[in-house]
C-alpha cells in the first residue's frame, strides 16, 4: 500500500535530525496557526498563492530563497563544527552517514533552492519593470515555475524527517548513486527534488527569454537595455540551453535506478564518466546562470550609487555574451583527472583561462564606473566593493586550477572548496544581497534599515575570509574535501579558524534577520513615497513603490540608456497623460499551485515506490493542465476610472513628499493634470 | 523633436491589449521546441557514445527490422502531411474538415505509437530489453522519449478535437492548433534523425 514507506523511515534515533524535524514542524504549525488565528487564509490564497502578478511571484521566490538560505547555512554550521572537533582521537558528534547527507544537502540547497529562486525572484520583480512591461510574457507559466521550485524544495525538506537524503554529494556522481551502492531513498529524494525544480527553472528561462525579446517598451532597443536585463537575458539563454541536459542526465540515472538500465553502471557497457560529462555540461553553465544576474545587480548598483552612467556599457554587454558562450566550452575542467589525455585537457584548460578575460573586463568596468563618481556608501555599494575584492582573489585561484597539472594536485582538496566558495558567495550571494537591499523598497514600499545592513555586510565579509582562507591553506596541506574525521593534527588549528569564520557569518545572517524585523517595525519612517528612493536611472524607479498590478498606467517611451534618468533630466518623467485607458491584466489562477502540490505528491510517491499514488498524481496533473488549456477567459479589465483613482493617490503622495524634500530636488515638479 | 512626439503618439496608440498575443505565444513555443531539441540532442549524443556498447548482447544489425520500420515511418510522415491539411482547413475556416483531418492524423499517429510499442514488446520478450546492455538502454531511451512525445501529442490532439467541436475555430483554438502543428512537425523531424542515425546506421 505505501511502497517502501513505513514508520521506520522517521529518524527517531538521530537526536540532531529529530530535533531539527520537531523544530521545523512546530515552526510550521505556529505559522499555520497564526494565519488561521488572523483569518488570513483567504487573503493569502487570493492575493498570493494563486497570483500571476510577477512582483508577488518574485517576492514569494525570494522568501523561499531566504528560508532555504537558513537551512543551507545550518548545514554549513554542522559541517564546520564537526571538522573543528573531529580531529585525532575525537570522532565529533556526526556519524559519517549523517555528515555525508549534510554536505550533499548543503550543496543541493544552496545552488538549486537558494541561488536559483533568489535570481528568479529578482528577475521577476525587476525585469518587467525595467523594460516597461506590465507582466512577463507568460504569467501563468511563471506561477507554474514558482510552484515547481517550491515542490522541489519541499521534497528536500521532507527528506529531513521521512527517510534520509543522498550521501553522494550534490553532484551525485555515478556509480555511487547507482542502486548497487545507494539502495536507499536518499538518492531518489535528490533526483526528484532536482528534476522538479530544474523543470521549473527551464520554464522560467523560456519565459524571460520571450519577455525580454518581445515585451520591451517602444524605443527600448537592445543597446539601451539596463545591464540587469542583459544579464537576465543571457542567464535565460543559458537556462534554456543547459537545463535540458540536466533533465536528461537525471532521467538516465533514474532509468538506471528504477528500470535497471545500464547508462552509468560498472557492468554491461555502462560508462560512469558519461554522467559526469553530462552533469557538468549543465553544471558549468549553471555557475554562470547564478552569477550573471548578480553581475547585473552590481552594474545597476555601481551606476546608481556613483551617480554616473555605467562605464563601457557595450563592453559589458559583449563580455556577458562572451561568458555565455565560453561557459559551454569548459566543463571538462571539473574532472581533468578523468584522464582524457593532454590534448583534451589543455583545450579545456585554455578555454577556462579565457573566461577570466571578459570577467576581468567587467571588474574594470565597475571600477571605472565608480572612479570619480560621487559614491553614496549604502549597503549595496558595500556588497559591490566586497565582491570586487573577494571575487578577484577567487578568480586568480580559478586560473591557477585551470592549469591541468596544478589541478591534478589540487583536485578534490579543500583548495577547490575554497575556490568555488570565493566565486559563488561574493559572485552570487553578495550580488543578491545588494539586489535585495536595492530593490526592497520597490517591492515592499519601504526601505531596509541601513545600519543593520552594513553590520551584516561586515560580518559576512570578515567571516568569509576567516572561514575560507584557511581552506586554501588546508588545500595546499593536502586535506581532501568531505572528511567527517581526520588524524593530521596540523590541520586542526586552521579548521578552528574556519569554524570561527562560520560563526561570524552566522552573526551576519542574524543581523540580516534583525534588519528585516527593525525595518518592518519602522516601515512608516522608512517608507518610500516617491517610488524612486535612490535617484535611480532605470525604468523600474518610474513606478510607485510598491507598483500597482499594471506597473505603468501608460507604457513609457525610451530614448536613451538609463531611460528614467533621461526622462527626469528632460523633466517629463512624471508627466500625466490626458486620460487613462482600461488595462487588461491576467486573472489569478489556482492551477499553478495545484500543479506544484500534485508534482510534490507524484515525486514523493516515486521516491517511496507508492505506484498507485504516483499514477493518480500524474493523472491529476494531466487533468489540471487540460482544464487550464480549456479556459479562454484569462483576463480581467482594470477600468480607466480605477487607474485614474490609483494614479491620483500616487501623485498626491508624490506632491506631499515633494514638499518635505524640497531641498533635495531629486524629483522634478509633476506636471498638473491636463 | 517632432519625430519623438510622433513616436510617443504611435506607441500609445499601438499599446497592446494582451501581454501574450498570438505572436508571443508562437515565439515562446519555438523557444520551448529549442530546449526540447536539446533534450533530444543529449539523448542522441548518449546513444552515439553507447552505440557499440553491446556488452555481449545483440547488435542493431541483429535486432532492427527495416521494412517494419519503413511502415512505422510512413505512418508518421503521412500524419505530418495530414496535419498540414488540417492547418489549410483552419486557414479556410472549415470546421468539419479540421475535425476530419485531426481524426485522420490522430489515427496515423496512433498507428505509429502502436507499431513502436509492438516493436519494444517483441524486443523485451526476446530478452533484448533496456536492461540487457548500455546500447539497448540508450536505444530504448532515445526512441522511447520520442514515442512519449508523440503520445503526449496524441493526447493534445484529442483535447484539440474536443475544443474545435465545442468552441469552434476561435482565435485561441487556432493558436493552439498552430502550436500543436509545430510540435507535430518537430517530432517528425526528430524521427528522421532517429531513423537515419539509429536504425539505418545500426544495420549498416
Amino acid at each position: 500500500m505505501f511502497g517502501k514507506l513505513s514508520l521506520a523511515a522517521i529518524p527517531y534515533h538521530n537526536l540532531i535530525t529529530i530535533s531539527a524535524v520537531i523544530g521545523s514542524v512546530i515552526l510550521g504549525l505556529v505559522i499555520l496557526g497564526l494565519i488561521t488565528y488572523y483569518r488570513k487564509w483567504t487573503y493569502l490564497y487570493q492575493e498570493w498563492l494563486t497570483s500571476l502578478d510577477h512582483k508577488k511571484i518574485g517576492i514569494m521566490y525570494i522568501i523561499l530563497a531566504l528560508v532555504m538560505l537558513l537551512r543551507g547555512f545550518s548545514d554549513a554550521i554542522l559541517m564546520r563544527s564537526q571538522q573543528a572537533v573531529a580531529a585525532g582521537g575525537h570522532l565529533g558528534f556526526l556519524t559519517p552517514e549523517h555528515f555525508n547527507q549534510i554536505f550533499s544537502a548543503h550543496g543541493s540547497i544552496m545552488i538549486i533552492f537558494m541561488a536559483m529562486p533568489f535570481l528568479a525572484g529578482l528577475m521577476n520583480i525587476v525585469v518587467p519593470q525595467q523594460i516597461g512591461a506590465r507582466d512577463v510574457a507568460f504569467p501563468f507559466l511563471n506561477s507554474v515555475s514558482l510552484w515547481l521550485t517550491a515542490a522541489g524544495a519541499m521534497l528536500i525538506m521532507v527528506s529531513l524527517g521521512v527517510g534520509d537524503f543522498s550521501k553522494a554529494g550534490w553532484s551525485g556522481y555515478t556509480p555511487l548513486t547507482e542502486k548497487a551502492y545507494s539502495p536507499g531513498v536518499g538518492v531518489d529524494y535528490w533526483i526528484w527534488a532536482f528534476q522538479v525544480a530544474g523543470i521549473g527553472s527551464t520554464l522560467t528561462g523560456i519565459n524571460f527569454l520571450v519577455t525580454i525579446l518581445k515585451m520591451r517598451a517602444p524605443g527600448l532597443t537592445p543597446m539601451r537595455l539596463p545591464l540587469f536585463v542583459w544579464t537576465a537575458f543571457f542567464t535565460s539563454v543559458l537556462i534554456a540551453w543547459a537545463f535540458p541536459v540536466l533533465t536528461v542526465d537525471l532521467a538516465l540515472i533514474t532509468l538506471d535506478r528504477y528500470l535497471g538500465m545500464h547508462f552509468f553502471t560498472n557492468d554491461l557497457g555502462g560508462n560512469m564518466m558519461m554522467y559526469a560529462n553530462l552533469f557538468w555540461t549543465w553544471g558549468h553553465p549553471e555557475v554562470y546562470i547564478v552569477i550573471l544576474p548578480a553581475f547585473g545587480v552590481f552594474s545597476e548598483v555601481a551606476a546608481t550609487f556613483s551617480g554616473k552612467r555605467l562605464f563601457g556599457y557595450r563592453s559589458l554587454v559583449y563580455a556577458t555574451a562572451a561568458i555565455t558562450i565560453l561557459s559551454f566550452c569548459v566543463w571538462v575542467h571539473h574532472f581533468f583527472t578523468m584522464g582524457a589525455g593532454p590534448n583534451v585537457n589543455i583545450f579545456f584548460g585554455i578555454a577556462t583561462m579565457l573566461i577570466a578575460i571578459p570577467t576581468g573586463v567587467k571588474i574594470f568596468n565597475w571600477l571605472f564606473t565608480m572612479y570619480r563618481g560621487r559614491i553614496r556608501f549604502t549597503p549595496p555599494i558595500y556588497w559591490t566593493l566586497g565582491f570586487i575584492v573577494t571575487f578577484s582573489v577567487g578568480g586568480a585561484a580559478g586560473v591557477l586550477m585551470a592549469v591541468p597539472p596544478a589541478d591534478y594536485v589540487l583536485h578534490n582538496s579543500l583548495f577547490l572548496i575554497a575556490h568555488f566558495h570565493t566565486m559563488l558567495i561574493p559572485g552570487t550571494l553578495f550580488g543578491f544581497m545588494a539586489g535585495y537591499y536595492y530593490w526592497f523598497p520597490k517591492a515592499m514600499g519601504f526601505r531596509l534599515q541601513e545600519d543593520w545592513g552594513k553590520r551584516a555586510f561586515w560580518c559576512w565579509v570578515i567571516g568569509f575570509y576567516l572561514a575560507f582562507i584557511p581552506l586554501y591553506i588546508l588545500g595546499f596541506m593536502g586535506m581532501p574535501r568531505r572528511l567527517q574525521h581526520y588524524v593530521n593534527p596540523a590541520w586542526h588549528p586552521w579548521l578552528l579558524v574556519a569554524a570561527l569564520g562560520t560563526a561570524v557569518i552566522g552573526l551576519g545572517l542574524v543581523f540580516l534577520v534583525i534588519q528585516l524585523v527593525v525595518s518592518i517595525r519602522n516601515r512608516q519612517i522608512l517608507s518610500d513615497a516617491t517610488g524612486d528612493p535612490w535617484d535611480g536611472r532605470t525604468l523600474e524607479w518610474l513606478t510607485s513603490s510598491p507598483p500597482p498590478a499594471y506597473n505603468f498606467p501608460t507604457i513609457p517611451v525610451v530614448a536613451d540608456i538609463d531611460a528614467f534618468m533621461d526622462l527626469k533630466e528632460k523633466g517629463i518623467a512624471y508627466q500625466r497623460p490626458e486620460q487613462y485607458r482600461d488595462i487588461e491584466m491576467p486573472k489569478n489562477a489556482p492551477h499553478g499551485l495545484i500543479i506544484g502540490a500534485l508534482t510534490f505528491l507524484c515525486g514523493f510517491a516515486l521516491i517511496w515506490h507508492i505506484w498507485w499514488l504516483a499514477i493518480l498524481a500524474a493523472l491529476g496533473l494531466l487533468g489540471t493542465v487540460i482544464a487550464r488549456a480549456w479556459d479562454d477567459d484569462l483576463y480581467e479589465t482594470i477600468p480607466a476610472a480605477e487607474v485614474q483613482r490609483l494614479e491620483d493617490e500616487r501623485y498626491q503622495r508624490l506632491a506631499a513628499t515633494q514638499r518635505n524634500l524640497a531641498d533635495q530636488q531629486a524629483i522634478p515638479e509633476p506636471v498638473p493634470e491636463g | 523633436m517632432t519625430t519623438e512626439a510622433t513616436t510617443i503618439a504611435a506607441a500609445q496608440n499601438a499599446e497592446i491589449a494582451h501581454p501574450d498575443t498570438l505572436a508571443i505565444q508562437t515565439f515562446g513555443f519555438w523557444i520551448y521546441l529549442m530546449s526540447d531539441l536539446i533534450i533530444f540532442a543529449t539523448l542522441f549524443a548518449t546513444f552515439a557514445v553507447f552505440s557499440r556498447s553491446y556488452a555481449g548482447g545483440p547488435t542493431g544489425k541483429e535486432l532492427f527490422d527495416l521494412p517494419y520500420l519503413l511502415g512505422e515511418t510512413l505512418f508518421l510522415l503521412c500524419s505530418s502531411f495530414t496535419y498540414g491539411l488540417v492547418m489549410l482547413a483552419v486557414h479556410d475556416g472549415k470546421k468539419k474538415r479540421v475535425l476530419l483531418g485531426l481524426a485522420v492524423t490522430f489515427l496515423l499517429g496512433l498507428g505509429f505509437v502502436s507499431m513502436e510499442i509492438l516493436e519494444f514488446h517483441r524486443l523485451i520478450v526476446a530478452g533484448h530489453g533496456p536492461d540487457r546492455s548500455a546500447f539497448l538502454s540508450s536505444f530504448f531511451t532515445l526512441v522511447g522519449t520520442h514515442g512519449t512525445h508523440v503520445t503526449f501529442g496524441l493526447i493534445w490532439m484529442a483535447v484539440m478535437m474536443g475544443q474545435v467541436a465545442v468552441k469552434g475555430l476561435t482565435s485561441p483554438v487556432q493558436s493552439r492548433l498552430l502550436r500543436l502543428s509545430m510540435f507535430w512537425h518537430f517530432l517528425d523531424l526528430i524521427w528522421i534523425g532517429i531513423f537515419s542515425l539509429v536504425y539505418l546506421m545500426g544495420v549498416v
